[in-house]
């Protein structure tokens, strides 16, 4: 294949993904519209809740696999004949949904792969996907679609759908509106080993904080609305959302620390003689990652859980999306601009020679 | 305070020991060290949109020329410098401070707390939050063996007590949190030798030109506040020759790459030398400086007569790339011409071509070379020793040569030509084109510190967020038939499973013994009922405060 198939390829599959989460978001809709029809029953139910189980509705959760739909079924009060049978029917049409939802998330992701790889392919020399903002966009969004997939079945994240695809569908418009770029080789500064360990742990990072943000956002809501009988209803507990919010942060921030305050720092030693340069890039990543060492910090020993960290949860992922994409059109001296070239009209001052680094570009 | 406070002072004042002492325990509590992690967070923010003398200098007086109002206030703030300033170095202090109490008090407390057996199990073990309690068929000695060798298989500190097995895991989970907080500590003491005693400078150097280790050859120079030449290694490098790669075509068109600086080095000046290439991300480093190829561009030779005929200056001048494509742009001072001096500004050209009547620059590669500088004659400004940029014309004194009609000139020439100036101040001639190389060179002692702090700090981090300290109390007493068993696990990371060690647990001294089915053994007159599993889980007890 040559370079220009490779790259037509690339949007393709990332139509190709869209379209799948697109669907897939909608399988979702209706799986949890249709839940409106079941009652929940003690939507604030204690901790250990589950146990006690409609055998018809036991079957449905397994074969979703943990789907959100069967597994608040199971709620259901099992003395109500009727109303049993009916959530019967609904459960296997609710789990259908589910399956039907995770299936079509998976093909997008396997096609997100691909427009990934075939950015890297396209390029020539063939080199990894991470050369300007639409590739670290579609890598971002790639991996918090993967570690949602990874982690849905153990972690019982089946409730994220929604919010995963919403998020992951629309960063992907923004991504292909606004950020794309034609594929062209890495510029110099780039070109390193590196590159490929600081990028894939900074977004790794950043997959995993974006779903912790998600669960925290999710608790703030519930914690407020969540008696109805709609999704915040059906959402597990608020124990078990912060519980999974302090598990993704937990799993993110050494591999941000690793990212951020050793590879960063290597990587920039040898590319700009300096280890810390303050770049607003860097002051961002720093900032996000005092943020959320203030979060652990604060759930480890002011007892802080629940709405107050979920708060500072949110913080840092308003740092660190802004970090990844905001500082690149804010800060337009920043050393990690790898947006398209601004400008620069031709001013005619030069009080020293520093404008002439080869990487700010 | 619990003291009582003495006749002289009024109620609610403290002496000043007391005030010491509270003060001590403000800044060491937990709280305020969350705070000050906070208010690091925000102070950085003004520095990242705010241009910083540190790292932009062009930015940060062209955003001084732009804002002529809020310049004076920004820098009585120190906001062109945050990262040096009073009040960001006052919070991270602060926070070292806050630390340092935080961790010593903490170290003492783990050093005990380390070798100390588990802690005798409470008397109603089935009020704690995650508990389970069954009838056993087994004496309760026998259960009680076999709960120590599960246990005990598991990892845990056991020991047993009366009719208890203790148990408690997780001890590294306090030595991580305080490797963490250490390592950090080392990180900041690398971080300041390196920008105590380190040194960065920039150079640029011609292609074929050469430099030698000394403050003087620097264009640039920051050295640390405790740096002393003494410290420059004494070596020297030559630039033998340049190479660069520019993409004529698809991808990146335009782009220049590869660029590799053929150098020869010695680390002393009777060295005879070793070549380097030097290339971006793969720098030279001698003893403990590294010099980074960070730049690159143009340098065209301008030679310049003057009014009586005599040639004044031919030499390289550089030029700085002004974009992606090496437009670049530069000044040639002559001072020595006569009768008057003279200046020249203007742009360089690699590739020139005029569309619709405007000068552009096409690409970056020589293609096809041209000059268009605009002439000065007059005062240069330099005669009165103030130093000035070699990038920067003072025109207070200079007038624009004009043609003699009025009509603007400019000199214009392509690569062999030349012009003559008006009013018969001379001619100028281009006559070749040079390259020269931007090379920044660091000497940042510590760094391996601050790294290698760094990389504790993560091993203690992860230490710290995954081992879950927990502990176990099983209990088993006698009773008709066998034995009662209590059992319960307190998670103290307050983010733990515990119910799932339970389950574990008990599951696992549940099948080890064959003979007794849960839930179908006893219906002894304290657990009533058939069911005599019960359990309970709920919200688990507020995980230990760690200080």
């Amino acid at each position: 294949m040559t370079d220009t198939a490779w790259g037509v390829l690339s949007n393709r599959a990332v139509t190709a993904a869209g379209v799948f989460y697109f669907v897939a978001f909608l399988a979702t809709l209706v799986e949890w519209s249709a839940l409106r029809k079941v009652p929940v029953v003690g939507a604030s139910a204690a901790g250990g809740a589950s146990a006690a189980v409609d055998s018809a509705a036991a079957t449905a959760t397994q074969s979703a696999g943990g789907g959100v739909g069967a597994a608040t079924l199971t709620q259901a009060r099992p003395q109500d004949q009727n109303s049993t049978e009916a959530s019967g029917e609904i459960s296997d049409r609710v789990a259908m949904m589910g399956r039907l939802g995770f299936l079509l998330t998976l093909l997008g992701l396997g096609a997100h792969g691909l427009a990934l790889l075939g950015r890297g392919m396209a390029a020539d020399p063939h080199r990894v996907p991470w050369g300007n903002m639409y590739e670290f966009t579609l890598s971002g969004t790639f991996f918090v679609t993967l570690t949602y997939c990874v982690t849905r079945t153990r972690m019982k994240l089946s409730f994220l759908a929604p919010v995963v695809l919403g998020f992951v569908l629309s960063t992907l418009m923004a991504a292909v509106i606004w950020l794309y770029a034609p594929v062209a080789p890495l510029t110099e500064a780039l070109n390193s080993p590196w590159l490929v360990i600081h990028v894939v742990s900074a977004v790794i990072a950043t997959g995993a904080f974006t779903i912790g943000g998600m669960t925290s956002v999710l608790y703030l809501l519930k914690e407020r609305y969540g008696n109805g009988r709609g999704y915040l209803g059906r959402l597990p507990d608020l124990r078990s959302l912060d519980l999974i919010s302090y598990r993704m942060h937990a799993f993110g921030f050494p591999v941000w620390t690793f990212a951020v305050l050793i590879t960063g720092p290597i990587w920039a030693h040898q590319a700009w003689s300096r280890y810390w340069n303050w770049d607003p890039k860097e002051v961002w990543a720093f900032i996000t990652w005092v943020v959320y060492a203030a979060y652990l910090h604060a759930r480890a020993t002011a007892g802080w859980k629940g709405r107050a960290a979920a708060y500072v949860a949110l913080v840092g992922m308003a740092t660190l999306w802004f970090n990844f994409i905001g500082v690149n059109f804010f800060a337009s001296n920043s050393m990690h601009s790898y947006a398209a070239p601004a400008p620069r009209a031709a001013v005619v001052v030069a009080s020293g020679p520093s404008s002439v680094d080869l990487s700010a570009d | 305070m619990s003291e009582q406070p003495g006749p002289s002072t009024r109620a609610g004042e403290l002496r000043p020991l007391e005030f010491l002492r509270w003060t001590w325990r403000q800044l060491t509590s937990m709280r305020t060290a969350l705070v000050l992690l906070l208010l690091l967070a925000l102070a950085a923010v003004p520095g990242s949109v705010v241009p910083q003398d540190g790292m932009n200098s062009m930015a940060s007086s062209r955003w001084r020329d732009a804002h002529p109002q809020l310049t004076p206030i920004f820098e009585r703030l120190q906001l062109f410098s945050v990262y040096d300033s009073v009040w960001f170095s006052a919070i991270y202090l602060l926070l070292v401070i806050s630390l340092v109490g935080c961790i010593l008090p903490r170290l003492r407390v783990y050093w005990r707390a380390a070798r100390a057996q588990p802690p005798a199990a409470p008397r109603n073990l089935d009020r704690l939050p995650t508990s389970c309690g069954w009838q056993s068929a087994e004496p309760a000695e026998a259960v009680l063996a076999r709960a120590e060798a599960a246990l005990k298989a598991r990892r845990f500190r056991v020991v047993r007590r009366d009719d208890a097995v203790c148990a408690e895991r997780g001890y590294l989970r306090e030595a991580g949190n305080l490797l963490f907080h250490l390592a950090l500590l080392v990180v900041l003491a690398g971080v300041a030798v390196g920008s105590l005693w380190g040194y960065q400078g920039g150079a640029i150097i011609l292609v074929k030109g050469g430099f030698t280790n000394e403050v003087t050859q620097y264009d640039d120079f920051a050295p640390g506040s405790l740096f002393d030449d003494s410290r420059l290694d004494p070596f020297w490098f030559k630039i033998r020759s340049f190479d660069v790669e520019w993409i004529k075509s698809g991808q990146g068109q335009g782009m220049a790459r590869k660029f590799v600086s053929h150098l020869t080095y010695g680390r002393s000046l009777q060295d005879k030398g070793t070549s380097y290439d030097l290339k971006v991300n793969h720098p030279l480093s001698i003893g403990d400086t590294d010099v980074f190829l960070i730049g690159h561009g143009y340098a065209p030779v301008i030679t310049v007569t003057d009014g009586d005929g005599q040639v004044i200056s031919s030499e390289p001048a550089i030029f700085l790339p002004e974009d992606k494509t090496f437009l670049s742009y530069g000044v040639v001072k002559v001072p020595d011409a006569s009768p008057t001096q003279i200046g020249l500004e203007g742009f360089f050209y690699p590739t020139y071509l005029k569309v619709d009547g405007d000068p552009i620059n096409v690409r970056g590669d020589l293609t096809n070379p041209t000059l268009s500088l605009l002439a000065y004659t007059g005062d240069l400004g330099m005669d009165e020793g103030k130093p000035q940029s070699v990038y920067v014309l003072d025109k207070t004194k200079l007038t624009r040569l004009m043609k003699p009609d009025g009509k603007m000139f400019r000199v214009d020439l392509q690569l062999g030509q030349s012009i003559d100036l008006p009013d018969g101040a001379g001619s100028v001639r281009f006559d070749g084109v040079e390259r020269w190389n931007k090379v920044q060179i660091s000497s940042t002692p510590g760094k391996d510190v601050a790294l290698g702090g760094m990389v504790a700090a993560l091993i203690g981090l992860i230490g710290s967020l995954f081992v879950r300290p927990r502990r176990v109390w099983v209990r088993a007493v006698d009773a008709p038939g066998g034995s009662t068993v209590t059992m319960a696990v307190l998670d103290r990371s307050g983010n733990g499973d515990p119910e799932a060690e339970l389950d574990l647990l008990s599951a696992q001294l549940h099948t080890d013994e064959g003979n007794t089915e849960v839930g179908h053994t006893g219906d002894g007159p304290e657990t009533g009922g058939p069911e005599t599993d019960w359990r309970e889980t709920g919200e688990s007890e507020k995980g230990d405060s760690n200080d």
